[in-house]
Order: structure tokens, then sequence, then C-alpha cells
């Protein structure tokens, strides 16, 4: 099976113009002020690049949106009238994936332990295999079933993790920029994947990463934070924004 | 129990198999080894080498409260201490007063030092020295019982709790975030290693207890490349270790529990070997 068969299959009926809207988003911890009055919304099917300098309060962002830190504000999945729909459900590919690398454990162990009651060690049905093997596929890890977790690559591990975190089939996709082990010709790979992915599914996407490139080619809305949200837009707006030259003075984004 | 001896001495005609203490240190062997194997697998993996020989440890200090409360049962004073250190311990650990290490340091030698003046009060340690080296050849009918029902209780926990527990020693970020309270598993995998460790120290001894735990488990992690991998590995390698322990030791006169745990030795530096020259 493909990856256009399992899509169409798995797909949606239609685009609920949805979006994951925050209003009013506010983080402090012992005093200080790590997210103030972020209001901005990550559309469904579009790809949401979130930029910002070093202590902007990206991960803060992150953290809150999958319930790991209080926040005083709201999170909402809306429909295009702006009318709750049900709760959001996150899925998140990490910056980080630490684990001991010399553990017995292979792909299949790890996501077969995440959807079956059986234990691994006593081998996996055939029903849990298959379902394990389309969610590798989507993220074109077909061939890593098998494969020893400490053996991977960085983008091996990164479309692991981006299996992982479409099953169950979230509302918001967070993909954290990984700081190491993938080039920014594997990330591009994986972005395009990941754009199939949104168009499919409808997912809403939020991006955290650096590279202005992949930004500008990847990118349909870009969200600039430094505490709050300082410029909303398309690339090319953010890019050459008085608020984004302020911020990063020695970038030349708009030049890429 | 008189048809299993009839069957092993039908199946096993060996000349060590004539006794029956001989007889019930194989049975004895058959079940804890497996077990304390496929715990192993897991302890190795969650970096609890340490707490699980602290736990050994503090067998001593379980007797000997036991003694002072006047329980006639060593192994229900055993169980259940074990229980309370492994969760103790646990808790200690959660909060972060210290790093780990230092932490099961602390506990260890106060296991140790608490049971050491407990049991030689009045000079009578001598009588609790089998303790420390265990004596399988003196197991009864009715500690094999109680190792079987371990045996069992043990691996039907270790089957509900197992996927879990691979997904929190893989990544506890990851588990938490699938709504897995690794908090809790912690502590039932704690108590479950603690119930199998302290069902088992009377025979392979305080000193040896942790080798059976660990050195399978780590022998087969150099070989293994998967989780189904790792568990069939290990509990062969315990397997082998005990029933080899036990024949040598019958051979050479010797203590039973040392002969295993160097047999399962052997195996782990054998494993080491296979690992240097085969491309992992």
């Amino acid at each position: 099976m493909n990856v256009s068969e399992i899509l169409h299959r798995n797909q949606l009926s239609q685009c609920r113009l949805c979006r994951i809207s925050l209003d009013d988003l506010s983080v402090s911890k012992e005093g200080d002020t790590l997210l103030s009055h972020v209001s901005l919304h990550v559309h469904c099917g579009r790809l949401t690049a979130l930029v910002g300098p070093n202590g902007a309060g990206k991960t803060t962002l992150i953290r809150a949106l999958l319930g790991q830190l209080g926040y005083s504000g709201r999170v909402e999945h809306q429909d295009a009238q702006g009318h709750r729909i049900g709760t959001i459900r996150t899925g998140y590919v990490p910056q980080h994936f630490p684990f001991d690398r010399q553990m017995p454990v292979t792909v299949e162990d790890l996501m077969a332990s995440l959807v079956s009651r059986r234990p691994v060690w006593l081998g996996v049905s055939e029903k849990t295999r298959k379902h394990i093997r389309e969610q590798l596929t989507l993220a074109h890890g077909e061939g890593l079933l098998k494969r020893r977790l400490g053996a991977l690559s960085g983008g091996e591990m990164q479309r692991v993790l981006l299996a992982l975190a479409l099953d169950p089939l979230p509302d918001l996709l967070i993909l954290d920029e990984p700081v190491s082990g993938v080039d920014q010709n594997g990330q591009g790979m994986f972005l395009e994947l990941v754009e199939e992915l949104v168009h499919h599914y409808h997912l809403a996407v939020l991006l955290v990463t650096h590279d202005w490139a992949l930004v500008r080619k990847y990118a349909d809305d870009v969200i600039l934070l430094d505490k709050t949200v300082r410029m909303e837009g398309t690339p090319e707006e953010v890019f050459e924004s008085a608020a984004f030259a302020e911020l990063f003075p020695a970038a030349n984004a708009g030049v890429a | 129990m008189e048809l299993i001896y009839r069957l092993m001495d039908a199946v096993l005609p060996f000349e060590f198999l004539r006794y029956s203490f001989m007889k019930n240190a194989l049975i004895a062997m058959l079940l804890l080894t497996p077990l304390l194997s496929l715990l192993g697998t897991m302890a190795v993996n969650q970096r609890m080498a340490f707490f699980s020989d602290a736990l050994g440890h503090s067998a001593l200090a379980g007797v000997g409260i036991g003694m002072l409360l006047g329980v006639e049962n060593i192994t229900l004073s055993l169980v259940v201490f074990g229980v309370l250190f492994a969760l103790l311990v646990s808790t200690v650990n959660r909060s972060g007063a210290a790093t780990k290490d230092t932490t099961i340091s602390v506990f260890s030698s106060m296991g140790i030092a608490l049971g050491l003046l407990l049991l030689s009060r009045g000079g009578k340690f001598s009588s609790y020295s089998s303790l420390l080296t265990g004596d399988i050849l003196s197991i009864g009918q009715s500690d094999l019982l109680w190792l079987l029902v371990g045996l069992i209780a043990g691996v039907a926990i270790w089957v509900v709790l197992y996927n879990l527990l691979l997904v929190s020693a893989v990544s506890p970020e990851l588990a938490e975030s699938r709504g897995i309270r690794t908090r809790w598993l912690e502590y039932a995998f704690a108590v479950v290693v603690a119930v199998a460790v302290m069902l088992s120290i009377r025979w392979v001894g305080v000193l040896l207890i942790n080798a059976l735990l660990i050195l399978p488990a780590a022998a087969a992690r150099n070989i293994s490349r998967s989780a189904a991998q790792h568990a069939l590995w290990s509990v062969l390698f315990g397997l082998v270790s005990g029933i080899a322990g036990l024949v040598i030791s019958y051979a050479m006169n010797t203590g039973v529990g040392a002969a295993v745990v160097l047999c399962a030795g052997l195996i782990y530096f054998i494993t080491l070997l296979i690992r240097r020259f085969t491309a992992n």
C-alpha cells in the first residue's frame, strides 16, 4: 500500500475550515512574563511557521499548546464562524528525542507498545503490524519497521517521530526544528512530506524554525513571536517588516 | 510432587538428580531464573541495576525486622519489607533531594547496617550467614510453591505493564504525552522487582541476587536488536546459567549461587565479544 492509497482511504470528507485559536494567552513563571497576551490563529490545511529570537517564548508556547504548563487565556479548536468544536488533539515532533541508543528496541517495538496491549516481547500481531506499516508509510518511513531505534539517522528518527505524531491523527501538528542530525536538504524533503499531509488531512501545522529559506518555501503563514505576537502574515510580509528587521538585524531573509 | 519427581527421574536420568534436594533445587532454578531474567531486561533498560542491588542488600534488614516483630514466616517479612523499601527509595528518588546513585547508596548501606545490627544481637549472626550466599539446596516444597505463585503473578503483571514500561524506558516525555502515568508505573515496577527479588533471595543469596537479575539481561542486550530477542535471550541465559551452575557446583562441591553467577558472567563476556566482532 502506498501513501496516496492510504491517504485516499483515510481522507476526511472536506476541509472544515477550522482553526486553532489562541486568545489572549499569557504565561508567567516566578514573576517573569514568558508570554504576554498572545492571540493568533493556526489554520487547518496550512503550514504556519513560528519564528522568533532565542528566549522569545516559542518553547513556552508549544508547551502551553501541549498542555504541559498552565496559562491564562483561551486555546480553542474553532470552526470558520469561531464556534468551539471540541478539544484539540495535538501531535508533536520534538526537537530533541534523547534516549538510550544501545537499547534493544526496534521501531516496531516502540510503535506497537503505544497502540497495542499485547506485550511486544510476545511478538506483534498482524493487525498491529499492518497499522504501524501504514503509519510509517505516511511518514515515508516504510523501510524502518524492523530497524533498531538506536541505529536510525537523524532524518530517519524524525520520520518515526512524525509517524508517532500522526497516530492518532491530530488536529494540530507541532514540528519543532531538529537541532542536529538533519541537514537542510533532508529538512526540505521532510517539509514536502508534511505539506502533502497538510493538504490531504487539513491538519493545522505549527512549525518552529530558524531556517528562513525553508519558511519562504514551505510556510503559508508566519508568526513572529517575541513574548507576544510582533507580526503575522505571509513570509514576505513578515520578512520585510520592521519588527523582523529589529529582532533579526543580521538576517537577510528578504534577499534569500 | 511425587509425580514430578518420577517424571524427572524418567526424563533426566542424571546421577546428580538422584537426590530429591537436587531435584528441588533444579525446579527452583527453573522457576526463579526466568522471572528474574525477564524482569531484568527492563531493570537494565530503566538503569535500575543499582536499585535492585540495594534492594537485595536490604533483605538483611527485612529478616531482622521480621524477627523483632516476631514474624515466623521469613518469606513474608522479606516480601513486605522489600515492597516498603522499594516504595521508599522510589519516593525519595522522585523528590530529587540528591542524585539517584547517592540516594540508593544511602539506602543500601542503611539496609545492610540495620540488618547486621538486628541479626548480630547476641553474636548469633552466623546462623543467618546462609542469607548472604543463599542455600538453594535446602529449598522445600512449600517454598517451591511460593516461587511458582511468584512466577505466575510476576509474568502476569509483566504482560500488563510491559508496553507501558518500554515506552517510558525509551522516552518518559513521550510516555507522559500519551497519558502514561510514568510515576505510578515506576512504583509498580519497583514493587514487582522487589517481590521477585525477595522470593528468590533466600535461595540465591543477598550477595548474588542482583547478578542473577542483571547479568542475563545485560548479556542478552549485547546481542539483541528487538524487545522480543532481548526477552528470549535473557530468559535463555538465565536458565542456562542456573542449570549449568547447579551441575558445576555439584560436580565441584562448591556453593550453588556462586557457580550460577560465574556462568552468567561468562555468558556476559562471550556476548560482549560477539558484539565486538559483529556490526550491530
